[in-house]
């Protein structure tokens, strides 16, 4: 029986900062996991994923993050895409720091 | 020290400017990811996973204090004013922007520093012993070689395509601190009637298969080095396998092939270079090794020294753990610590890096080390001046007295930073290191090594720390590997792993116990760690981990 498909987001780094960004419904690249448009749908998924991919000139590495809806959003559901989305643990630096 | 030639400096420039235009084109889209990734990778800049990440190679640990400065600058105008070292000797900084990397290579350049192959399967920083040129125990200089190496390996045609990185490390002294029998070559300087010659080394490497370097070659007189080098990494370059990324590495060549097979064809492959090598090799060593001539030593009472060391017992602990004695009389190497308390390992501020630099050119004949344990060193302090030389460093938060203790620890950066991580380091690392601050017990243990990698490519050399840890995701959670016995002297071992693995809330508990049953079951406070470990083996060690109860549940 084939799996059955997870929710998920689309998230890169911006080409020129390098930093995590998240494609949000509306195409645009936010920093904010919170605005991320959440895939429910595997064929949305994957052309979304396409979409993304074509837009070489802002991010790099685009693919698809396992999340799980959240009441303010898409929340990660492993501990390296938590770390994406906050910062560093060990330096106040990163996601952290500009949202403080 | 070496001085850039004119040759070195327009190879750079010219490596800039291609640099920089192809930043440029990646930035207006003529060029995409796929294409310039390769790119950015030969230039030492990755992209890691909150940013980019740019290595800078400091070829065999050895800076200047203008270099240390320039650092520093570095950090402050295009970082986050502070960088990173690292156990290959490199230092990396984590912020940086696409749009500023040329100009921070052409800062770099200014100082005749760059992050060429860094990256990418090529042969990678040759590293050495910390203390080259410096150590009371050393047969020779190993930097000269090492520079050399470096000169011979960079930009070489015929190696920018290995079947996997390849490393290179060179101790002088008998006494391994270069930890030379886990790198893909290493070198050792010895001698043999009244010759210097070289010990050659292959297949070393930890990572998924951790293996200890074999002897390929007990002595190669000094002018064959070269092209018995370049046979090993021809030899290697053509056997090596290509078809899968876990067994491209020379060790698994070797290990595949055998020591015996892989000496016959490095030496039938010697037989076809040596001719080629004219002698030319030899003439720019020469001109290398008169860069290298020691500083100009001199000899001054050290009653200074010896009145605070009397009468002073923080700068008489900081001495006891962070001296090493020098070749010259009066004299001594200075650890300092990257790893205060709580700290991150191997990090420092550009404040902190301006200060060392300062230190070295008033006290230190303008000379640092970077160490593979991630600490700095001035190679030569006279005794006279270490009073002055320890205040400043403890101004400037840098007077850390626990070089070669429990809290000097290795840490990669780990799930922090590092984009191939399976777990985080630093905070296990400040966890552990703050743990035994309070508990006030690592003098009472002594000399202890306790390395930490974030994922199995081990970059924090855990299978060779007495204690190692290993961090990985075990069903989406960190879990910690704990091994022990690890060495990584001339006497290298793999430690043994022990059982099953932690929760990252109960590693610094595992750890606090492993050590307790050391203290335990030691004969005495002479007796370290790894003898203790070597005298019972793992099982009291294991009980100590994992108590009945928790066993039996
Ligand atoms: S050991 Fe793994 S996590 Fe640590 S720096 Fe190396 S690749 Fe990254």
């Amino acid at each position: 029986m084939p799996r059955a498909f997870t929710p998920k987001v689309i998230t890169a780094n911006a080409l020129l900062e390098g930093d995590v960004v998240y494609l949000t419904r509306d195409d645009r690249w936010t920093r904010d996991l919170k605005e991320a448009e959440l895939l429910t749908d595997e064929a949305h998924a994957d052309l979304r994923l396409i979409e993304a991919e074509r837009r070489v000139s802002e991010v790099v590495g685009a693919y698809l993050a396992e999340m799980k809806p959240g009441p303010d959003g898409p929340e990660p559901t492993h501990f390296r895409e938590d770390f994406r989305r906050t910062g560093p643990s060990n330096y106040f630096h990163g996601k952290q720091e500009e949202r403080a | 020290m070496y001085q850039y030639t004119e040759f070195d400096r327009d190879f750079l420039a010219a490596r800039n400017a291609q640099f920089r235009a192809q930043v440029e084109r990646r930035i207006d889209g003529s060029l995409t990811e796929d294409e310039f990734k390769p790119l950015r990778l030969m230039n030492g800049l990755y992209l890691q996973l909150h940013a980019y990440m740019l290595r800078v190679a400091i070829p065999y640990g050895t800076l200047n204090s203008g270099q240390m400065r320039q650092l520093a600058m570095i950090a402050d105008r295009w970082d986050r004013g502070y960088g990173h070292f690292t156990t290959r000797q490199n230092i990396q900084y984590n912020w940086p922007k696409l749009k500023d990397v040329p100009d921070m290579l052409d800062a770099l350049a200014e100082v005749g520093m760059h992050a060429i192959q860094t990256s990418g399967n090529t042969i990678r920083n040759v590293t050495a012993d910390h203390f080259a040129g410096a150590a009371r125990d050393e047969i020779a200089d190993p930097r000269p070689v090492a520079e050399l190496l470096r000169q011979w390996s960079t930009d070489h045609p015929e190696f920018q395509f290995l079947p996997r990185k390849f490393k290179i490390a060179v101790t002088g002294s008998p006494h391994d601190r270069a930890v030379i029998k886990a790198h893909d070559i290493g070198i050792r300087v010895v001698e043999r009637d009244g010759q210097t010659g070289y010990e050659v080394l292959v297949g070393g490497g930890l990572g998924r298969t951790p293996m200890i370097g074999k002897v390929i070659n007990d002595f190669v007189a000094a002018e064959d080095l070269l092209p018995y080098l370049e046979a090993i990494v021809s030899t290697y370059n053509v056997l090596g396998r290509r078809d899968n990324k876990y067994k491209a590495r020379i060790k698994i060549t070797v290990h595949e092939n055998g020591i015996d097979t892989i000496r016959e064809k490095v030496e039938a492959r010697f037989a076809e270079l040596k001719p080629r090598f004219t002698g030319v090799d030899q003439e720019m060593l020469a001109t290398i090794e008169a860069q290298f001539a020691p500083p100009a030593f001199r000899e001054a009472p050290t009653d200074a020294y010896d009145e605070t060391y009397a009468k002073n017992p923080l700068f008489r602990s900081w001495c006891d753990t962070n001296l090493h004695p020098h070749k010259a009389e009066g004299y001594a190497i200075v650890s300092i610590s990257l790893k205060k308390h709580g700290a991150t390992p191997g990090d420092a501020t550009g404040d902190q890096m301006r200060v060392m630099a300062d230190l070295a050119q008033a006290y230190g004949h303008d000379e640092l080390r970077i160490s593979h344990e991630q600490n700095v060193i001035l190679p030569h302090v006279h005794r006279s001046d270490l009073p002055a030389l320890y205040a400043r460093l403890k101004a400037a938060d840098l007077a850390t007295a626990n070089i070669g203790l429990i809290s000097d620890i290795i840490a990669c950066p780990g799930m922090d930073y590092c984009a191939l991580a399976t777990a985080r380091s630093i905070p296990v690392a400040q966890e552990i290191a703050e743990r035994f601050a309070e508990l006030k017990l690592e003098h009472d243990i002594g000399p202890l090594k306790l390395k930490i990698s974030g994922c199995i490519n081990a970059c924090g050399h855990h299978h060779v720390g007495h204690i190692g840890i290993l961090g990985l995701d075990r069903a989406g959670v960190e879990n910690y590997q704990i091994t022990i016995g690890g060495d990584a002297t001339e006497d290298a071992a793999i430690g043994e792993r022990m059982g099953p693995g932690f929760a990252y809330d109960e590693v610094t508990d595992a750890i606090e116990r492993i050590v307790r049953a050391y203290l335990d079951t030691r004969e005495g406070p002479q007796e370290t760690f790894l003898e203790t470990f070597r005298r019972l083996g793992a099982d009291p060690f294991k009980a100590a981990l994992y108590p009945k109860e928790t066993v039996d549940a």
